[in-house]
């Protein structure tokens, strides 16, 4: 199974409780991902946010800086808000992200859980699922032919439209982000889409039924086997010390929780809360490496992903226990990860 | 458990649930889980939902929203709250029908069209003026449905608090939330929904009774 991480930025805050300039998340962010590379992750995954706290709003330049600096690390969105975008820029700067990092760029296709891109950009919600479906149809028709017609409402027609630069080595994977409605869940599988579930809470396996629909509708779609990927991306901190990595995760879950309450008008749940969660069977993998790579290997074979990836530089967490986490994730759990499930991609399960 | 029927009708309640999303999908796979007969319905025919429900929601039958609503005694409303108007309302009428959407403004946006009241189960209150309309189980993350249901009289029960003008369709809801595995808690008339939307203490908090009855106690000494 592949590991890795991803990112909306770390809004940093100083002595006072001010922000640090968003500039220097966005150096971090580059810095963690040539230190994933380093250590031998295989993915990492920047998801578009426009916010102080959440300050990763360009996510392909993000990663093309980052392509420069690493080698083999695979590099995409998690996901970009497809609403929002013109799917035509977002092909020419994930194909652009491929070229100089010779193949490695991804992209992830979503709604987002937030709303903040639809005045930044000019958009309704209203239109949010025409916009999103159109765009979508959009986006893998440009992932399919490097010359380009296509008709709809959202934006202006293409007509035999020429897309540069074209990925050199056949279309990019386009993978389509869920956060568990099951309707997505179809609609990935119908169109032979790869999936990738976002599980920020409760227990991780309950999106195991979610992997068996999406298997059954793509089967019945036609879509071969081997195209039926599963990628999971949950909140996950490592530290060398069990507790350590409870405690430091607490403080750092605890600030977004209370920043998104105050955002979406919910209460922030208590450290009870966090403890089921961040323990054997939950969505929080928080713990020391082997702890982790045994929560990781058991809930691999509930759901069948090949690739399973941690935000963990939520909430002002130091930017030195991120990058801790991240050496960690990579020296420690992976060997052990792969000790069991292997280097190669796990068999998709059915 | 007594009381848990229809008009002395010696069954449970039938239930619709309109939606199959996270939260209709969990509602009812619980629902069915402690013994209810559940139908459930998209936007469009059961056959396209047909795989969906088999997977997960087993032993849930798949319905046109209009079918599902005229065989039921019981009607969620699970669909985003945005749709309100695509729902089959001119069916809901005499039917108890539970209101478990929120108007999320942060991630929904103003733009639903649809002119707000002061609570939004007024709002659906309005639009569905035959129809005893009960607020309830919004309050509570759509995975906690399943994950923090209890056996009654468990000391970690969360509650769930019940609003509704109409007794009878209240005391059927406050049946079928304590079935679910909840403590149902009588929140007073359908206005009392307000507090139960995001932005209120009680949205998304892990409560028990006391917590629940005690911040209905504290808006009435305020009010």
């Amino acid at each position: 199974m592949e590991l890795g991480i991803y990112s909306f930025g770390n809004g940093l805050r100083d002595a006072h409780g001010e922000y640090e300039p968003s500039a220097r998340a966005t150096r971090n962010l580059v810095e963690a991902i040539k230190l994933a590379d380093e250590v031998g992750l295989d993915f990492f995954g920047i998801g578009e946010h426009h916010t102080e706290e959440m300050p990763a709003s360009a996510a392909a330049t993000i990663l093309a800086a980052a392509a420069s600096i690493t080698s083999s690390i695979r590099l995409g969105s998690a996901v970009t808000v497809l609403g929002t975008e013109d799917p035509v820029r977002v092909y020419q700067q994930f194909a652009t992200l491929d070229a100089v990092s010779n193949g490695r760029a991804e992209i992830t296709a979503g709604r987002g859980s937030s709303s903040e891109s639809f005045p930044l950009f000019g958009y309704s919600l209203a239109d949010y699922d025409t916009l999103y479906a159109e765009k979508l149809e959009l986006l893998m028709a440009l992932n399919s032919s490097p010359t380009v017609t296509w008709r709809g409402t959202v934006r202006a027609a293409l007509d035999r439209a020429v897309i540069v630069p074209q990925p050199e080595g056949g279309p990019l994977r386009i993978w389509l982000g869920t956060g568990g409605n099951p309707a997505s869940t179809v609609r990935a599988a119908r169109l032979g889409l790869p999936i990738s579930y976002g599980i920020i809470g409760g227990q991780a396996a309950r999106f195991a039924p979610l992997a068996k629909l999406y298997h059954r509708s793509a089967d019945e779609a036609g879509v071969p086997a081997d195209r039926q990927l599963i990628s999971v991306g949950t909140p996950g901190f490592i530290a060398t010390s069990d507790s350590d990595a409870h405690e430091t995760f607490w403080t750092a879950w605890n600030n977004t929780m209370k920043y998104l309450a105050g955002q979406r008008g919910f209460t922030a749940p208590p450290r009870q809360h966090f403890d089921e969660e961040s323990h054997a069977g939950g969505a929080l993998f928080v713990g020391e490496p082997e702890e982790i790579a045994s929560r990781m290997i058991t809930f691999q074979r509930q759901m069948g992903h090949m690739r399973h990836f941690l935000q963990t530089d939520v909430g002002q967490l130091p930017h030195r226990d991120f990058l801790r986490s991240i050496e960690l994730l990579g020296t420690q759990v992976k060997p052990l990860v792969d000790a069991e499930l292997g280097t190669k991609n796990p068999r998709v399960a059915s | 458990m007594t009381g848990d029927t229809i008009d002395g009708a010696d069954r449970a309640p039938v239930l619709a649930i309109l939606g199959i999303g996270r939260v209709g999908s969990t509602l009812a796979r619980r629902a069915i889980s402690v013994g209810y007969r559940v139908l459930v319905a998209g936007s469009g025919s059961p056959e396209q939902i047909g795989l969906l429900v088999e997977v997960m929601t087993p032993g849930a039958e798949p319905r046109w929203a209009a079918d599902a609503v005229d065989e039921a005694d019981v009607v969620v409303l699970a669909a985003p709250f945005s749709r309100l108007h695509s729902l089959p309302l001119a069916n809901l009428d005499g039917k108890i029908v539970v209101d478990v959407m929120n108007h999320w403004q942060p991630v929904d946006g103003d733009a639903t069209g649809i002119e707000l009241l002061d609570s939004t189960s007024e709002t659906v209150a309005a639009a569905v003026p035959g129809a005893k309309v009960v607020k309830s189980l919004n309050h509570i993350g759509y995975h906690e449905i399943e994950e923090d249901a209890r056996p009654a009289g468990s000391t970690e029960r969360r509650a769930v608090a019940v609003a509704s003008d109409h007794p009878e369709a209240a005391s059927v809801v406050l049946q079928l939330v304590e079935r679910l595995g909840f403590d149902a808690v009588d929140a007073g008339p359908l206005a009392n929904g307000i507090q139960l939307e995001p932005g209120m203490p009680l949205f998304g908090a892990r409560l028990d009774r006391d917590s629940i009855l005690s911040v209905f106690a504290a808006e009435q000494d305020a009010a």
